[in-house]
């Protein structure tokens, strides 16, 4: 096959990868510290975007800029999640939380699909179609632009994790929960802040994926399934596993597009979640459980 | 007369209430809302016997309907037979289906939440495989062309196909009570409480788990069998799509999951609520708004499910809650 297509692929590839990246980092946040599994991850990424369609195309409000608001906002959201839903009604067992958060998704989902239809929403600004020229490559700048900013994120979120006290105080609660307790951490509280940073998360995603995708209120189905897989195949609460993960989940899905075609293509994310998840649930980057 | 004193007469009360419903009104509308309460009961039922008595939650159960559903139209259309025969092939197939997430997923030791993603996976790789090859029909699906025999799976009178789908509800719900009644049953209930200690007490866990999912998967792949007849045409998207998955496990879950006649309830509530909505309101999604914070509701305050407020009459009558059904998940 011609190299310039093949390139093309991995480059697509890689930049996709980043974004999912960013979105698996939040669910991967959010399972390390409270070992639940946050079934509404996409659906609140959708939430998150047609915050950000709304405030591109109603205030004019740059998408990349809609960051500074989507960030605490998504960040308020999901700490009063936990606070008041979440935490509260799942008795601490973990297929509760799964149920919950899937009545919760197909809450939001439909509530989306009352306001907004069932129509898919695009943005258009002025740099939506600059190309860059890499030798004989063209490289769409909002994908480069998402990808770097998404990148930027992460690293973000790793110094946050490593260097702060909220963050020591966060590692403390994942490593061991009553020890921190025992040592003067609000643990509940450590829970609604790791929560709200995985949704702060998702709503920088949402920031950065609204210039090269759609929404619409079944978005989050798309993601879902991706953000689960690369979490599953990096290892369960693992940060350089979500990178990994993603950047495997990218070049699969971009690959896969490329040589098996649109329909069947689509059978790569699954066939990975589904392999892992039988022959090496931990991940690639995991603690053995 | 006690009802809940003598099981048998309340059993035999519903089936009445059932076999008369249909000759209350023949107008199309009444009898497609009793076929589609019962299409449900059935489907969730499916659910149930592997989510509510096991403890194998599943997100992706449409995976055995969606097999169900082109296994009888493929049996059909691609190879001649007599649809009728599709009926059993739709059952094999399901629960060949189930056999086979049930060895791979139990063998790799997959249970709660990981359990339920790994199904739903499975589910999305069935829908993508139906999507692409050339015996399915692919994204275009499969239209059954119409022909009113009863040879043919086809009544002009619709009220057949009412009759049918109470007549597999019916079985769905004797396997259930079977279920309830039986030591295989009992085993069930000892893996969802604690696999751990189940596997103690001598139960083989992994094959009893693949057993019920077998049967689960037969329930669910005759349901999708029903689908297929009744509307004549399947679609990748409609099969496999998530969207039936979540409504197995609601209807199951508001109902009352490991109960008898919880799916029943809940399919009843979902179609009724989805008419009502549907008739009031011009746009979609506000019933199954209303389902999913039942669903929250539920497992927050009511973690057996609606049945659980006729069984708090019961206690007060004197009776005594039955104990296997009393301690479900969310108690913990």
């Amino acid at each position: 096959m011609d190299l310039t297509i093949i390139g093309a692929a991995l480059i697509n590839g890689i930049l996709m990868g980043g974004i999912y990246t960013l979105v698996a980092s939040g669910l991967t946040l959010i399972y390390g510290v409270l070992h639940i599994i946050n079934f509404a991850h996409g659906s609140l990424l959708m939430v998150a975007m047609f915050g950000v369609f709304y405030m591109v195309t109603k205030l004019g409000i740059d998408p990349y800029l809609s960051l500074i608001v989507t960030m605490p906002a998504m960040f308020a959201l999901g700490y009063v999640l936990y606070r008041f839903l979440i935490g509260k009604l799942s008795y601490g067992k973990d297929e509760n939380i799964l149920l919950i958060t899937l009545g919760l998704s197909i809450v939001i989902e439909n509530l989306a699909l009352m306001f907004f239809t069932g129509d898919s929403r695009t943005i258009s600004m002025s740099y939506s179609d600059k190309m860059f020229e890499v030798g004989p490559l063209l490289i769409g700048l909002p994908k480069v632009i998402s990808f770097v900013a998404a990148m930027v994120m992460c690293a973000l979120l790793g110094i946050f994790i490593t260097r702060t006290d909220t963050g020591r105080a966060i590692r403390a609660v994942a490593k061991e929960r009553m020890g921190a307790r025992l040592v003067g951490i609000d643990v509940d509280k450590v829970f609604a802040i790791s929560f709200g940073l995985g949704m702060a998360t998702l709503g920088a995603a949402a920031s950065l994926l609204m210039p090269i995708f759609y929404v619409s209120p079944t978005t989050g189905h798309v993601f879902v399934m991706v953000a689960f897989t690369v979490v599953v195949l990096g290892g369960m609460g693992s940060f350089l596993g979500a990178v990994v993960g993603g950047l495997i989940v990218g070049l699969t899905e971009s690959f896969g597009g490329l040589y098996l075609g649109e329909s069947l293509g689509q059978i790569g994310i699954s066939l990975i979640f589904i392999l892992i998840l039988l022959f090496r649930p931990s991940g690639l980057f995991g603690d053995k459980r | 007369m006690n009802l809940n004193r003598s099981p048998w007469a309340l059993h035999a009360l519903l089936l009445l209430a059932a076999m008369v419903f249909p000759f209350v009104s023949n107008s199309a509308f009444v009898i497609n809302f009793g076929v589609l309460a019962l299409f449900y009961a059935f489907i969730g039922q499916s659910w149930n016997i592997a989510g509510g008595f096991a403890g194998q939650l599943s997100f992706g159960h449409v995976a055995f309907f969606g097999v169900g559903a082109y296994a009888s139209t493929i049996v059909q259309m691609r190879f001649g037979f007599n649809p009728w025969w599709g009926l059993p092939a739709a059952a094999l197939a399901g629960a060949a289906a189930g056999f086979l997430i049930g060895v791979m997923s139990f063998r790799a030791g997959l249970k709660g939440s990981y359990f339920a993603l790994i199904t739903l996976a499975f589910a999305e790789v069935f829908r993508i495989i139906a999507n692409s090859v050339e015996i399915t029909g692919g994204g275009l699906g499969m239209l059954i062309p119409m022909k009113q025999t009863a040879a043919n799976f086809q009544f002009g009178d619709r009220r057949v196909f009412y009759f049918i789908i109470l007549a597999l509800t019916v079985i769905s719900v004797a396997i259930a009570l079977w279920l309830k009644a039986s030591r295989f049953g009992a085993r069930l209930a000892a893996i969802r409480e604690n696999e751990d200690s189940a596997s103690a007490l001598g139960i083989n866990i992994f094959v009893e788990k693949i057993k019920i999912m077998a049967i689960s998967g037969a329930i669910a792949g005759a349901g999708g069998c029903f689908f297929a007849q009744y509307f004549l045409y399947i679609d990748p998207t409609i099969v496999f799509g998530v969207d039936k998955s979540v409504e197995m496990l609601l209807v199951s879950m508001i109902g009352g999951a490991g109960t008898v006649y919880g799916p029943l309830i809940g399919a009843i509530l979902l179609a009724v609520v989805s008419e009502v909505t549907r008739s009031m309101f011009s746009f979609q999604g506000l019933s199954l708004v209303l389902y999913g914070t039942l669903l929250v509701i539920i497992i927050a305050f009511l973690p057996n499910g609606l049945i659980e407020l006729f069984k708090r009459k019961k206690l007060k009558d004197g009776d005594q809650l039955s104990v296997t059904s009393s301690t479900k998940a969310g108690e913990a």
